[in-house]
C-alpha cells in the first residue's frame, strides 16, 4: 500500500533572514540582466573597433589621471558597503549609518569625476563612432552609479529609522549586490577604454 | 520550372554558380516533402486509432494507462533524422567551398551600387576615358566568370539574379564580392532582395549574356560620348537635358554631369527603364518624365512640369542616345 | 545573527473556517480600487491573455489589408508608404504584443496551480510587466494610428532606419516603444526564473515540473540575457537619430552590421522564447486526451534546453547575405542544421504518446495534434534555410514568408487556441462548445494552409519579400490570389474562435473542477480556483498527481486534502531550487497601486523623451522614483524591517 506523503516541517524561517529570500533572487536577475546589457555595449566596441580600417581611436593613449582613481574610488566605496552590511550583522546600527554615507560621498564624488573627466576629452559625443560608443557606454554606468546612490540613500533613512537588524536586512543585501555589481561593471569598462588602447586595441 | 514563365526562379540556373546550388536545392526540397509526409501520415494513423465510442463517455470513463515507454520511438526517430541533417551538412560545405569565393581569374570586373531604387553599375577599363557607368542593364560575354563588386550606395540592398547567382547585400562602408557566370546566351532578370524603403518593390535590373563579339560591340558603342544633336529640335531637347536633367543625370559629352540618377549617356540601348518597371520606349519615357510619382511613388525623382513642345525636343534629344 | 523569527506551520485537513479566513487574506477588493491595484497573477494572466487576443486581432486585420493589395499584380490599395507600416506593424504586433505575452498570459496564470504554489514569486512585479506591456502596447499604436508605424520591417535595418532615410517619428515610436516593452519582458522574466526555483510544493522536484513550466523557464532565462541587446540596438538607434552619435553609419565610423548582429543575438532566441513554452502546453496538454503520460519527459526537458542553448548559436543565419567570410558562415549553417534534432525529440515524443495511448478527439486534441504537423512543415522550411548556398536563394522571397508563418502559427497560435479550449474551463468554470470548436478547428487549419503551403512556392517562383505590389511579369498572381482566400478562411476561423469564447461565457456546460480528468494540480482546486489557489498547501510525489493509483506504480502517494495552512497573513511556502524541500514561510505583498504608478511614470517619462519634451521626461523620472521608493518602502507584514516597536 502506498504512503501518503505528507509534508511537515518544522522551525521554518518566515520571511527573508539575513541574505535568504526571494528578494535577494530577484536582484540576482536583474544584475545579470544588466550585466548582459554591458556585454552587449563592450562587444559594440571590440566589434566596431575590429572592423574599422586604423586610427580608428581618437585618443591612442588615454589619459588616465582620472580615470584610474575614479574607478579605484567605487571599488572602495564597495569595501564601505560591505563594512555596513558587517555592522547590521552585529548590531552596530551607527556602523551602518556611517558606512552608508562613505559609500554614498564616494559614489557622488565618481559622478562628479565622471562629468569632470568628459568635459577633458578631447572630443564630443557626435564626432566619431569610438567618441558615442566611449560617452554613452560611460554614460550608462554612470547612470547606473546614480541610481544606486538613490537606494543607498533610501536604505540610510531606513537605517536611521531602525528598520534594519542581523535577520531583517534584505534590502541592505540586495542594494549592497548591486552596487558591487555596478563597481565591477566600471573595472571591466575602464579596462576596455583605457587600457586595451595600450595593448595596441582600435589603432 | 520554366524560367521564361517564372524569370526569377532559381530551381533551374543558366549558368556555373547557380547550377552548382540547384542539385542541393533539390535534395534539401525532396528530403523535407518527404519528411512531411511521413510524419503526416504517422499522424494521420495514429489519430485514426483513436474509439469513437469514448467521445461519448466522458473522459473520467476512459482509463488512464501508464502504457509502453516509448523512448525507442524518439531514438530511432532521432537517427533515422540524422542521416538526411548529415548528409546536409556534408553537401552544403562542399557547395558552399565550391561557390563562394570569386573566380581567381575573372575575365570581366563590375562595380554595382546599390541605391535607392537602382542599380548603378561601372565598366572600368586600362584607361580612363574608356570607364563607363550605366544603370539597370548589365551586358556580359557569355562563359566568362565576372566578379561584381558591390557597393552601399545609400541604404542596404541586395544583389540577385537568381537565374545565375545567389544573393549579396550592399552595405554601405564596405565591399562585398560577388560572381556569376552565363552557359548560354539570353536575358536574365535580377531583382533588390532587401527591403530599402518605398520602392523596392520596383528595383529590378537585367543580366544580359551575349556571345563575345556583340558583348566587344555592345562595349565599345558604350564608351562613345554622347552625339552631337543634329535636328534643331533635339539641339532645344540637348538645352533641355542639361539645364533639367542634368541635376542629377549625366550624359557624357554634354554638360549634364551629376551622378546622383542612372547616367543616360545610352538610355535608348537599355531594354527597360526605372529600373525595370516600364518597357523602354516613347510613350513610357514621356509617361515617366512627366509623372514618376505616379509609377513609382516616393522615388526620388520629381515631377518634372514641362509643355508640350518641351517634351517632345526632350523626347526627340534622348531619342538619339543610343 | 538577531534569533531568526521561526515557524513550525500547522498542518491540517481543509475547513470551512479556514477557507473564510483565506478569502479574507487573498480576496482582491471589488470595483475599480481593486481592478487596478490587484497582485492576483489569476487576474493578471487573463488580463494578458485578452490583450494579446486584441493585438491578435489587430494584427490579423493588418494581415488581411495586405492580403487584399497583393492579391493581384499592380494592385493600388494602398501606397507604398502605407503598405510599409502595415507590413512592418503586423510583424510587431504579432511577434512582440501576441506571441510573447500571451505566453506570458497562460504561464502567469498557470504556473501557481501547477506548481502548487499560491501565487508568483513577485506579485507586484508581475503586475508591473502586464502594465508596461499595455502601456507599451498602446504607445506603439498610437504610432501606426497617427500614421507614423514603424515602417522598416518588424527587424529594422539601419540605415533605412536612421534619420537620413526616415526623417518622421516612425522610427522613434518604434525605438522607444521596444525599449519600454523591454522592461516588460525582462521583469516578467525574473519573476518567472525565481518562482520556478523558489516557490514549488514540497516534494515538486525538479523532474516533477510540467514540461510547460520547462519551456517557460528556458525562454525567461534567455530573455535575461538577451533582451538587453536589443534594447540597447533601439537606444542607439534613436540616439543615431536624435543625437548625432555614429553607432550605425559608415560615415562617422559606425557599423551597419552592428544592428544586425545586435538584433538578431536577440532575435533568435526570441523566436525560441515564443514556441519553447507553446512546446510545453502540447507536452502537457496532448497526453492528457492521449490517456497516459508523455513519452520521454526527460528528453523532452532536456531537448527543450538544448534547443534554446543551440538557439544562442545560430543568429548568423539571418544575415548569410551580408558578405561575411566563409569559415563564420559554414559554423553558423552547421549550428543552424544541427539545431533539428532536439525538436525532432519533441515531436517523436509527442507521436509516440499518441500512438502508445488511447487518443481522444475533441477540439482540445485537435489543435494540439495538428500542430505537429505544422511544427513539422515549418521546420523543414527552416532546415531548408540552413544550408548557406541554398539560403542566398531562398531568403528575402516569400518561401522564408512561409517558413515563418508556419513555425509561429503552428508552434505558437495552434497550441494556443488548444490551450484555450483545454484551460477555459479551469479559468471560467464553463466549457466552450465542441461542436462550434470543430468548425473552428477546421476553418482554422484549411485557411491557414490554403494560404500559407502555396507560398512555399511562391517564394520558390523569386517573389521578394516586403515588396507592396509585383508586376504580372512574375508569374505570382494566381498564388498570391490563392495566399489571399486563404487568409480570409483562416480569419473566419478565428473568427469562431472569439464567437465560441463570447457565447461560452454567457451559456458554456458547467465545467466541474476536472472536466478532462487531467493529471496535475491546477485540476483539483475548483473552476475557477479561489483567490488563494490551495486551501491547504499540497505534498507531491509524482508528476501525475491526480492519477496516482491509476498508473500502477509503487511510490508515494501526493497528499492533496492534508498540508501545511499558511493562514497568518498572506502567505505560500517556499522551497529549494532542485529538490522542493520547504525553506522558508514566504509572505507575499497585498494588492497595491505601486506597479501601476511606477507603470503611469514611465509611460510619461518615454513621452517625453519621444517628443523631446524633456521637462515631460523628467516629470516622468520623478513618478517613477517615487514609485519605486513607495514600493520597496520595508513592510513589516512582508518581514522586510523589525516589527515597529511601541
Amino acid at each position: 500500500m502506498a504512503e501518503t506523503l505528507l509534508s511537515r516541517p518544522e522551525n521554518l524561517p518566515v520571511g527573508p533572514t539575513g541574505r535568504q529570500g526571494v528578494g535577494w533572487w530577484g536582484v540576482s536577475t536583474l544584475v545579470v540582466s544588466e550585466a548582459a546589457l554591458f556585454a552587449y555595449l563592450l562587444f559594440a566596441y571590440f566589434y566596431t573597433g575590429a572592423t574599422a580600417p586604423r586610427g580608428w581611436l581618437l585618443e591612442s593613449a588615454p589619459r588616465l589621471q582620472v580615470a584610474l582613481p575614479n574607478t579605484v574610488m567605487l571599488l572602495v566605496s564597495s569595501l564601505a558597503v560591505f563594512w555596513a552590511e558587517r555592522g547590521l550583522m552585529k548590531g552596530r546600527r551607527g556602523q551602518t549609518l556611517a558606512a552608508l554615507g562613505v559609500a554614498f560621498v564616494l559614489g557622488a564624488a565618481f559622478v562628479v569625476l565622471q562629468c569632470v573627466e568628459w568635459r577633458g576629452k578631447p572630443y564630443r559625443l557626435g564626432d566619431s563612432s569610438e567618441a558615442s560608443l566611449y560617452f554613452v557606454t560611460t554614460g550608462m554606468h554612470a547612470a547606473h552609479v546614480v541610481v544606486g546612490l538613490v537606494a543607498l540613500a533610501a536604505l540610510s533613512c531606513w537605517t536611521a529609522l531602525n528598520y534594519f537588524s542581523a535577520r531583517r536586512r534584505m534590502a541592505v543585501a540586495a542594494v549592497a549586490l548591486y552596487w558591487h555589481f555596478v563597481n565591477v561593471i566600471s573595472v571591466c569598462v575602464f579596462l576596455t577604454y583605457y587600457v586595451t588602447p595600450y595593448l595596441g586595441f582600435g589603432r | 520550372m520554366n524560367a521564361h514563365l517564372w524569370p526569377l526562379t532559381y530551381l533551374t540556373s543558366a549558368g556555373a554558380r547557380a547550377a552548382s546550388v540547384v542539385p542541393l536545392t533539390w535534395y534539401l526540397l525532396t528530403v523535407s516533402i518527404i519528411v512531411v509526409l511521413v510524419i503526416a501520415m504517422l499522424l494521420w494513423a495514429g489519430v485514426r486509432r483513436s474509439r469513437p465510442h469514448d467521445l461519448n463517455v466522458g473522459m473520467s470513463a476512459i482509463p488512464v494507462e501508464r502504457g509502453d515507454n516509448g523512448i525507442r520511438w524518439i531514438s530511432v526517430g532521432v537517427m533515422v533524422s540524422a542521416v538526411p541533417l548529415v548528409v546536409a551538412l556534408v553537401w552544403t560545405m562542399l557547395t558552399l567551398a565550391a561557390v563562394a569565393g570569386p573566380p581567381a581569374h575573372p575575365g570581366l570586373v563590375l562595380d554595382v551600387t546599390g541605391r535607392q531604387w537602382w542599380w548603378e553599375v561601372r565598366y572600368n577599363a586600362d584607361s580612363p576615358p574608356d570607364i563607363f557607368e550605366t544603370a539597370n542593364e548589365i551586358h556580359i560575354p557569355v562563359g566568362v566568370p565576372v566578379l561584381v563588386r558591390l557597393h552601399g550606395g545609400d541604404v542596404i540592398h541586395s544583389f540577385w539574379v537568381p537565374q545565375l547567382t545567389g544573393k549579396t547585400d550592399t552595405i554601405p562602408g564596405q565591399v562585398n564580392l560577388s560572381w556569376l557566370e552565363a552557359d548560354k546566351p539570353g536575358r536574365y532578370l535580377g531583382q533588390c532582395t532587401e527591403f530599402c524603403g518605398f520602392q523596392h518593390a520596383h528595383m529590378q535590373f537585367e543580366v544580359v549574356a551575349e556571345p563575345r563579339a556583340q558583348f566587344d560591340r555592345w562595349e565599345s558603342q558604350q564608351r562613345q560620348s554622347a552625339p552631337a544633336p543634329v535636328t534643331p529640335q533635339a539641339t532645344r531637347g540637348l538645352a533641355l537635358v542639361e539645364y533639367r536633367c542634368g541635376l542629377c543625370h549625366r550624359v557624357r559629352g554634354t554638360d549634364a554631369g551629376a551622378i546622383s540618377a542612372p547616367d543616360l549617356t545610352h538610355l535608348m540601348s537599355r531594354r527597360t527603364i526605372a529600373a525595370g518597371t516600364l518597357i523602354n520606349n516613347p510613350g513610357n519615357l514621356v509617361g515617366w518624365i512627366q509623372n514618376p510619382q505616379n509609377i513609382k511613388p516616393g522615388s526620388l525623382m520629381p515631377n518634372q512640369v514641362l509643355s508640350a513642345a518641351q517634351l517632345s525636343d526632350t523626347l526627340a534629344y534622348l531619342e538619339s542616345l543610343k | 545573527m538577531m534569533q531568526p523569527e521561526l515557524r513550525t506551520p500547522a498542518v491540517d485537513v481543509d475547513s470551512i473556517a479556514h477557507e473564510a479566513r483565506l478569502y479574507s487574506l487573498w480576496e482582491t477588493a471589488p470595483g475599480l480600487k481593486g481592478f487596478l491595484s490587484s497582485v492576483d497573477h489569476k487576474t493578471i494572466g487573463i488580463r494578458y491573455i485578452v490583450t494579446a487576443f486584441v493585438f491578435l486581432a489587430l494584427g490579423g486585420v493588418e494581415a488581411l489589408v495586405i492580403r487584399l493589395q497583393l492579391a493581384g499584380p499592380n494592385l493600388t490599395l494602398l501606397t507604398p508608404s502605407e503598405y510599409n507600416q502595415f507590413f512592418s506593424t503586423h510583424g510587431m504586433t504579432m511577434i512582440f504584443l501576441y506571441a510573447a505575452p500571451v505566453l506570458s498570459g497562460f504561464s502567469n496564470y498557470l504556473w501557481p496551480l501547477l506548481l502548487g504554489s499560491r501565487d508568483m514569486a513577485f506579485p507586484r512585479l508581475n503586475a508591473l510587466s502586464y502594465w508596461i506591456y499595455l502601456a507599451a502596447g498602446l504607445f506603439l499604436y498610437a504610432g501606426f494610428l497617427t500614421g507614423n508605424g514603424p515602417n522598416d520591417g518588424w527587424f529594422n535595418y539601419v540605415p533605412y532606419a536612421s534619420r537620413d532615410f526616415n526623417p518622421g517619428l516612425n522610427q522613434d515610436f518604434y525605438a522607444l516603444g521596444m525599449v519600454f516593452l523591454g522592461v516588460s519582458t525582462t521583469v516578467g522574466s525574473a519573476n518567472f526564473v525565481v518562482t520556478a526555483f523558489r516557490t514549488r510544493a514540497p516534494g515538486m522536484s525538479i523532474n516533477r515540473i510540467p514540461i510547460m513550466v520547462w519551456g517557460t523557464l528556458t525562454a525567461s532565462v534567455a530573455n535575461l540575457l538577451v533582451v538587453p541587446a536589443v534594447s540597447l540596438a533601439f537606444f542607439m538607434l534613436w540616439m543615431d537619430r536624435q543625437f548625432g552619435t555614429h553607432f550605425f553609419d559608415p560615415a562617422g565610423g559606425g557599423q551597419p552590421l552592428l544592428w544586425q548582429h545586435l538584433f538578431w543575438i536577440f532575435g533568435h532566441p526570441w523566436v525560441y522564447a515564443i514556441v519553447l513554452p507553446a512546446m510545453g502546453m502540447v507536452s502537457d496538454g496532448l497526453p492528457v486526451f492521449c490517456r497516459r503520460p508523455v513519452v520521454g519527459y526527460s528528453l523532452v526537458a532536456l531537448a527543450t534546453v538544448a534547443t534554446m542553448i543551440l538557439g544562442f548559436g545560430v543568429w548568423v543565419h539571418h544575415m548569410f547575405a551580408t558578405g561575411l567570410p566563409g569559415l563564420g558562415l559554414s559554423f553558423f549553417s552547421g549550428a543552424s542544421i544541427v539545431i533539428v534534432l532536439p525538436s525532432a525529440v519533441a515531436v517523436f515524443a509527442w507521436l509516440a504518446t499518441i500512438w502508445l495511448g488511447r487518443p481522444v478527439i475533441t477540439t482540445a486534441f485537435l489543435f494540439f495534434s495538428s500542430m505537429i504537423l505544422l511544427f513539422v512543415i515549418g521546420g523543414v522550411s527552416g532546415f531548408m534555410t540552413a544550408s548557406v548556398p541554398v539560403d542566398w536563394q531562398l531568403t528575402d522571397t516569400y518561401f522564408v514568408v512561409a517558413h515563418l508563418h508556419y513555425v509561429l502559427i503552428g508552434i505558437n497560435v495552434f497550441p494556443v487556441v488548444g490551450a484555450l479550449y483545454f484551460w477555459f474551463p479551469k479559468m471560467t468554470g464553463r466549457m466552450l462548445d465542441e461542436k462550434l470548436g470543430r468548425w473552428n478547428f477546421w476553418i482554422m487549419f484549411i485557411g491557414f494552409n490554403l494560404a500559407f503551403l502555396p507560398m512555399h512556392l511562391t517564394g520558390l517562383l523569386g517573389m521578394p519579400r516586403r515588396v507592396y505590389t509585383y508586376a504580372a511579369n512574375g508569374g505570382w498572381g494566381t498564388l498570391n490570389l490563392i495566399t489571399s482566400i486563404g487568409s480570409f478562411l483562416f480569419a473566419a476561423g478565428v473568427l469562431l474562435l472569439l464567437i465560441n469564447v463570447m457565447k461560452s461565457l454567457k451559456s458554456g456546460a458547467a465545467a466541474g473542477r476536472n472536466p478532462w480528468d487531467a493529471p496535475t494540480l491546477e485540476w483539483a482546486v475548483s473552476s475557477p480556483p479561489p483567490p488563494y489557489n490551495f486551501a491547504v498547501i499540497p505534498t507531491v510525489a509524482s508528476r501525475h498527481p491526480l492519477w496516482e493509483g491509476r498508473l500502477g506504480t509503487e511510490g508515494d502517494r501526493s497528499s492533496l486534502d492534508r498540508g501545511m495552512l499558511l493562514v497568518e497573513g498572506k502567505e505560500t511556502i517556499g522551497t529549494s531550487g532542485l529538490d522542493a524541500d520547504p525553506d522558508m514561510v514566504l509572505k507575499m505583498s497585498k494588492d497595491s497601486f505601486a506597479p501601476i504608478s511606477l507603470a503611469a511614470g514611465m509611460s510619461v517619462l518615454f513621452t517625453g523623451l519621444l517628443l523631446k519634451l524633456w521637462a515631460l521626461a523628467i516629470v516622468g523620472a520623478v513618478i517613477c522614483t517615487m514609485a519605486l521608493i513607495a514600493w520597496f518602502w520595508p513592510l513589516h507584514e512582508l518581514r522586510e524591517r523589525e516589527a515597529p516597536h511601541g
